[in-house]
């Protein structure tokens, strides 16, 4: 059968990220593709359509009831593989640093099935780098809002204009060998703790 | 002299102490290795990142090695085990709702094996519907020791009773939302359990298999051996982390070391129970389990080769491999006294003399001679009364067959 007609079942209780791989497979020219968030689905979809290839993220806390399954499923007798390929070590060591497994039914050739844990793996990888760039947008997003109300105190009880109390921010943080943020955050607090009872 | 860094998985249970003692109580710098500790979400993440070797070693369910060096799960490596990490720490329980028919059934509130089961047993025939009960991982003491406590109750699992796995922390809640009727897990689920779904602690593992073991240090047949002295200094660390776990002066600083986020993050009042054995069971009941958790005494550390062939038969006895005299060498092998022996004979530890010993022999404490001085066994052996002699593994697979 022609690689397209591969069954492939995504578990992912990240929506996002499983519609990322689903897209991913699509666009390879996979139709069957399956994607499942909730893992109690699982049984349903496996005595209905048996899948050739599983994906998984391995933060699953539901591998060991998934590997379960397998073994009870009747259309799973034999053994499953793992990551393709025992052999390979360099897919293996990539599908586990991104953090992505595979299981695939005992007797598929590893060459039709190599695409699919590339793909998912460096969809995997984008997906990480995305979070974390969105992680760090947030956190410098937080940054500031607490460093603007740091210099407000400043204003209110010292009556410093914006760019002094940045300074004087700046140099304490130097001072004590601390980021601007730890400062303006310690300033905040003590503030919220000696202000006036609201 | 710089620190030997090695790396361990954990699944958050209170059986990582041993683990987490050794590095947060200065038992592993003192051999010199400082102990990474890596929490880990599932067994089958354990056992695949302990084969690759992104793990030196990590805390495994005791039939875990067994099941690699048999070859019976994928990225099946040669697994070996220097040292268990404890005896006891499981238990069986139960919804409010099953608990309540049980009671009515005759079940004592004194978690004997015996009569809870037999009580399960008149359940599970009354039943209109199959009884759901969920255990943490195919090979697992758990599975194995709930199925043995049913058979021996008269309850058939698969045909009477479903069987299904969950990993531990969700357990509780699948309890809670009707999902399941039971679970067999280690501390501290099956408190969690009662103090959050209602349920019932209906009998334990220190009941159905006395002085058996549940978690072990399993780590690669070639790196142990390629790394001898580390291994040594190891299974040296985790012994006086043990020793030290055993004194009870020491247990309310043990709960709070666990109940970290990084280690169990669950409140020290959670984790206390399986450490003093003073169990709120359910329903207001309390309960002394002076045997539940076992973290030294008796030759707790110690890696009986009959243990490890015990747990070959049950693998066996459910269809998970096929008998061969080859098969239950290797698997028995799997456990290795000789290490632990060899780290530790410097220290002049007190060890069994025989490598492998008869379940069932022991009815009460018994003080053994031992390499050093004398021991102090504990009862072991199974609630049914029926012995296991793991030179005679054929003959006890024979009385075992199902169906």
């Amino acid at each position: 059968m022609p690689l397209q007609d591969l069954a492939i079942l995504v578990i992912d209780e990240n929506r996002i990220r499983a519609s990322i791989i689903e897209d991913g497979l699509r666009e390879a020219g996979h139709a069957r593709v399956t994607v499942v968030n909730e893992i109690n689905e699982v049984a349903r979809v496996i005595e209905g359509d048996m899948p050739d290839v599983v994906v998984i993220d391995l933060e699953n806390p539901n591998r060991d009831r998934l590997e379960h399954f397998f073994t009870l499923s009747r259309a799973l007798r034999k053994p499953i593989a793992m990551f393709v390929d025992r052999s390979d070590a360099a897919a293996i060591e990539a599908a586990v640093e991104a953090g992505v497994s595979a299981y695939v039914v005992d007797g598929l050739k590893k060459e039709r099935v190599k695409p699919i844990l590339d793909m998912a793996v460096s969809r995997f990888n984008a997906f990480a780098r995305l979070t974390r760039e969105l992680e760090q947008a947030r956190s410098e997003l937080e940054d500031r809002k607490v460093i603007d109300q740091a210099k407000a105190i400043l204003n209110r009880t010292r009556g410093l204009g914006e760019a002094a109390a940045y300074a004087l921010l700046r140099k304490t943080a130097m001072n004590q060998n601390r980021r601007i943020v730890d400062i303006a955050q310690s300033l905040v607090t003590a503030d919220s703790l000696l202000g006036p009872e609201e | 002299m710089s620190l030997i860094a090695l790396s361990a998985g954990f699944l958050p249970l209170l059986d990582s102490v041993l683990l987490v003692l050794a590095r947060e109580k200065g038992f592993a710098a003192a051999e010199g290795l400082d102990l990474h500790l890596v929490k880990e979400s599932s067994w089958a993440n354990i056992r695949d990142r302990a084969a690759l070797g992104h793990f030196d070693f990590a805390q495994m369910l005791a039939p875990m090695p067994i099941a690699a060096t048999l070859g019976l799960n994928p990225l099946s490596v040669p697994m070996i085990t220097p040292m268990m990490l404890g005896l006891g720490n499981n238990g069986v329980t139960v919804s409010a709702e099953l608990w309540g028919r049980m009671a009515d059934a005759g079940a004592p509130t004194t978690l004997e094996a015996g009569p809870v089961g037999a009580a399960l047993a008149k359940v599970v025939r009354a039943a209109e519907r199959k009884l759901r009960f969920g255990v943490v991982h195919q090979t697992s003491s758990h599975n194995y020791e709930l199925r043995y406590w049913l058979m021996a109750s008269g309850v058939v699992p698969d045909r009477d009773i479903e069987i299904v796995v969950l990993p531990p922390p969700l357990l509780p809640e699948a309890l809670g939302s009707g999902g399941i009727d039971g679970y067999c897990v280690g501390e501290p689920w099956n408190t969690v359990g009662v103090k959050t779904a209602g349920a019932h602690i209906a009998t334990v593992k220190a009941s159905i298999w006395r002085s058996s073991p549940d978690k072990v240090i399993g780590m690669r047949a070639h790196w142990a051996e390629a790394n001898s002295e580390i291994v040594a200094g190891l299974i040296r660390a985790v012994h006086h982390a043990a020793v030290w776990c055993g004194e009870s002066a020491n247990h309310a600083e043990i709960a709070d070391i666990m109940a970290a986020p990084h280690y169990l993050g669950l409140p020290a009042e959670r984790i206390l129970p399986a450490l003093s054995g003073q169990f709120d069971i359910g329903g207001g009941v309390a309960a002394r389990v002076p045997e539940h958790f076992v973290p030294y005494a008796g030759a707790a550390n110690f890696p009986w080769t009959s243990h490890a062939a015990w747990f070959y038969s049950q693998m066996v006895r459910w269809g998970e491999v096929e008998h061969t005299a080859d098969r239950a060498r290797a698997a028995a092998m799997t456990f290795r006294p000789d290490i632990y022996r060899s780290a530790l004979a410097p220290l002049g530890v007190p060890m069994p003399v025989a490598d492998s010993k008869v379940e069932g022999l022991l009815a009460r404490p018994t003080e053994v001679a031992a390499t050093t001085g004398m021991l102090v066994l504990g009862a072991d052996g199974f609630f049914d009364g029926v012995r296991f002699d793991p030179d005679q593994v054929e003959a006890y697979l024979a009385a075992q067959r199902v169906g």
